[in-house]
């Protein structure tokens, strides 16, 4: 097991009695892996895990093979992992400008470049950067909010639920962006409700019951299993 | 000429003093709001080191005076101003560690850092008190007007007179210099923008590498300026008093609360309502009235709708009513 990001068998909870059992996620470099299950299954912990916002009771998490498990969230930021929360994910009365900006305030060298990047992802940013984030619709906060985490030029991106609450309609367009910044070479680590949209664009799915794997595979794979079709993609 | 004598009665005795006055208490708002936004309480020392901080600054001033230096026909305490700053962030620096920052991290409701704060406050006036006693204390040197009531008469020939005295000139530019230059500071340099991130969405702040806890020193500071500052021009212009700056408190919570809790820009307007209300509302319009009423119909009775002991009712009123009928305030800040 030698992947880029890797939580290997992690067990642990917010405290009290573990929500994690010996839970598994990995993603290789430029890939998009994908975490889906039924409510409750453990998804957003496992992913909080990874990032260090739950202490781990046993298992490691490794970065470029680099044990980070003891870092804060705030120092994992700095090795190059990028993390979207699924709510109040953006700085509602800043401008979207303001919001990427603060997004790059650990870096000390110019983000011009990176600020343009992300404009060119989002084009929308780019005319209403001079407009309040809390203003914007959901699918367009949802892209200030991967905009402002891509400024650190993180090598992983983890992202929560992105489309939560938006329209199908924006919610394709999310996903063909992630493809797109997966493209550069980032890897892509998500949770997601629309498991069936979310396991085509996946290189890698993991189903979580209960906060253990219960099926890991390639999403292409998961979608045409048919146990997995019967139990987490409603037949 | 009627009209215009009203006009100048009405601003001599009224809309320059409340103008004076709401800058005073704008400064002073404009910390309450800034803490509540960032430490996220309402800071009842307020008004207590506020006149600390004033406190300091005369002790520079009669220092300075024994040495023989002065900027006449400026007041010698514009001089003594950074040495008052400098102990103020002092104080509020020591005061955050030995207080606040165990309550910080504990994570402590709000509710308890305002009882802290309410001891801070007690600690606070004990210290002022030891230091300048409970008398009024006059220390407003230089020329004491930019022109007199005689001279405005002289100038334009009317019945009615306008004076402006320097202290309240002062305070109406310092007041603007010092919004202007906060408002630059909060939403122009990198500073000022993480102030504003972590006001907005804390753990996202946090996230993004920010340092909450030079956000805060940072909010000390700015809270120190603004405090000697507001604490100052209204000493040069009502003489220094403890307990005067005590009851400040309730006009610059109400100004804080009647713009948005949390918005700068609330603070200040807030401000000006408060002060204007106060004044026009204790202040006996019957020399207005008798310039604008026809002849015979001069108003008999003072046109006073409180007594001036009662300007605290006032504030306290538009507290009550804005908290009743729109806790936001007018720019839609927190509600307490």
């Amino acid at each position: 097991m030698s992947a880029f990001l890797i939580g290997e068998a992690m067990t642990g909870g917010y405290g009290g009695a573990d929500i994690l059992h010996s839970c598994t996620i990995a993603v290789e470099k430029g890939e998009i892996a994908v975490i889906v299950g039924p409510n409750g299954a453990g998804k957003s912990t496992a992913m909080k895990a990874v990032f260090g916002m739950l202490k781990l009771r046993e298992g490691t998490v490794r970065l470029a093979g680099e044990d980070i498990t003891s870092l804060s969230p705030q120092a994992r930021v700095a090795k190059g992992m990028g993390f979207v929360p699924q709510t109040s994910n953006i700085f509602p009365s800043m401008t979207v400008e303001e919001n990427l900006e603060m997004g790059a305030f650990i870096r000390t060298d110019d983000f011009s470049t990176t600020m343009e990047q992300v404009y060119e992802l989002f084009p929308i940013l780019r005319d209403k950067r001079r407009q309040a984030a809390g203003e914007l619709s959901g699918g367009q906060r949802q892209q200030v909010a991967v905009g402002r985490a891509l400024m650190t030029q993180p090598s992983v991106l983890m992202l929560d639920e992105p489309t939560a609450g938006v329209s199908p309609i924006v919610m394709d367009e999310l996903f063909d962006r992630i493809i797109e910044i997966a493209r550069t070479g980032i890897s892509i680590l998500m949770v997601e409700q629309n498991a069936r949209q979310a396991l085509e664009i996946a290189d890698k799915g993991y189903v979580l019951v209960q906060g253990a794997n219960r099926y890991t595979d390639t999403g292409q794979a998961l979608l045409a299993d048919p146990d997995v079709r019967k139990s987490f993609l409603g037949g | 000429m009627e009209p215009l004598n009203a006009l100048v009665s009405v601003a001599n005795f009224m809309l320059v003093p409340a103008l004076a006055y709401g800058s005073q208490l704008a400064l002073g708002a404009l910390g309450i709001t800034l803490i509540y936004s960032i430490l996220r309480f309402a800071h009842f020392a307020h008004g207590d080191t506020m006149a600390l901080g004033t406190a300091a600054v005369i002790g520079g001033t009669w220092f300075l005076q024994a040495q023989g230096i002065g900027i006449q026909p400026l007041p010698t305490a514009l001089l003594a101003l950074p040495f008052g700053i400098l102990v103020m962030i002092g104080y509020l620096l020591t005061v955050d560690r030995m207080v606040y920052r165990y309550y910080r991290r504990v994570k402590a409701k709000p509710m308890i850092f305002v009882m802290a704060s309410l001891g801070v406050m007690f600690v606070t006036n004990g210290i002022t008190r030891l230091f300048m006693g409970v008398g009024e204390t006059r220390f407003e040197d230089g020329g004491r007007f930019l022109f007199t009531v005689r001279e405005f008469r002289e100038w334009t020939g009317l019945a009615e007179g306008l004076a402006l005295r320097s202290a309240q000139a002062l305070t109406i530019i310092t007041a603007l210099v010092v919004m202007m230059v906060l408002f630059w500071f909060l939403n122009r340099t990198r500073a000022g923008k993480s102030m504003r991130a972590y006001s907005d969405n804390e753990d996202l702040a946090l996230l993004s590498g920010i340092n909450p806890e030079r956000v805060v020193m940072i909010t000390w500071i700015i809270t120190a300026i603004l405090l000697v500052l507001a604490g100052t021009l209204y000493g040069l212009d009502k003489g220094f008093r403890p307990f005067n700056y005590f009851q400040l408190l309730l006009p610059m919570f109400a100004a804080a609360i009647l713009g948005g809790l949390g918005s700068p820009i609330g603070a200040i307007v807030g401000a000006y309502v408060v002060a204007f209300a106060e004044m026009g509302i204790t202040y006996a319009w019957r020399r207005v009235f008798t310039y604008l009423m026809p002849e015979g119909l001069e108003p008999t009775s003072m046109m006073q709708l409180l007594p001036v002991d009662y300007k605290f009712a006032v504030t306290f009123a538009i507290l009550v009513i804005v908290l009743l009928f729109r806790p936001t305030g007018i720019f839609k800040g927190k509600v307490l």
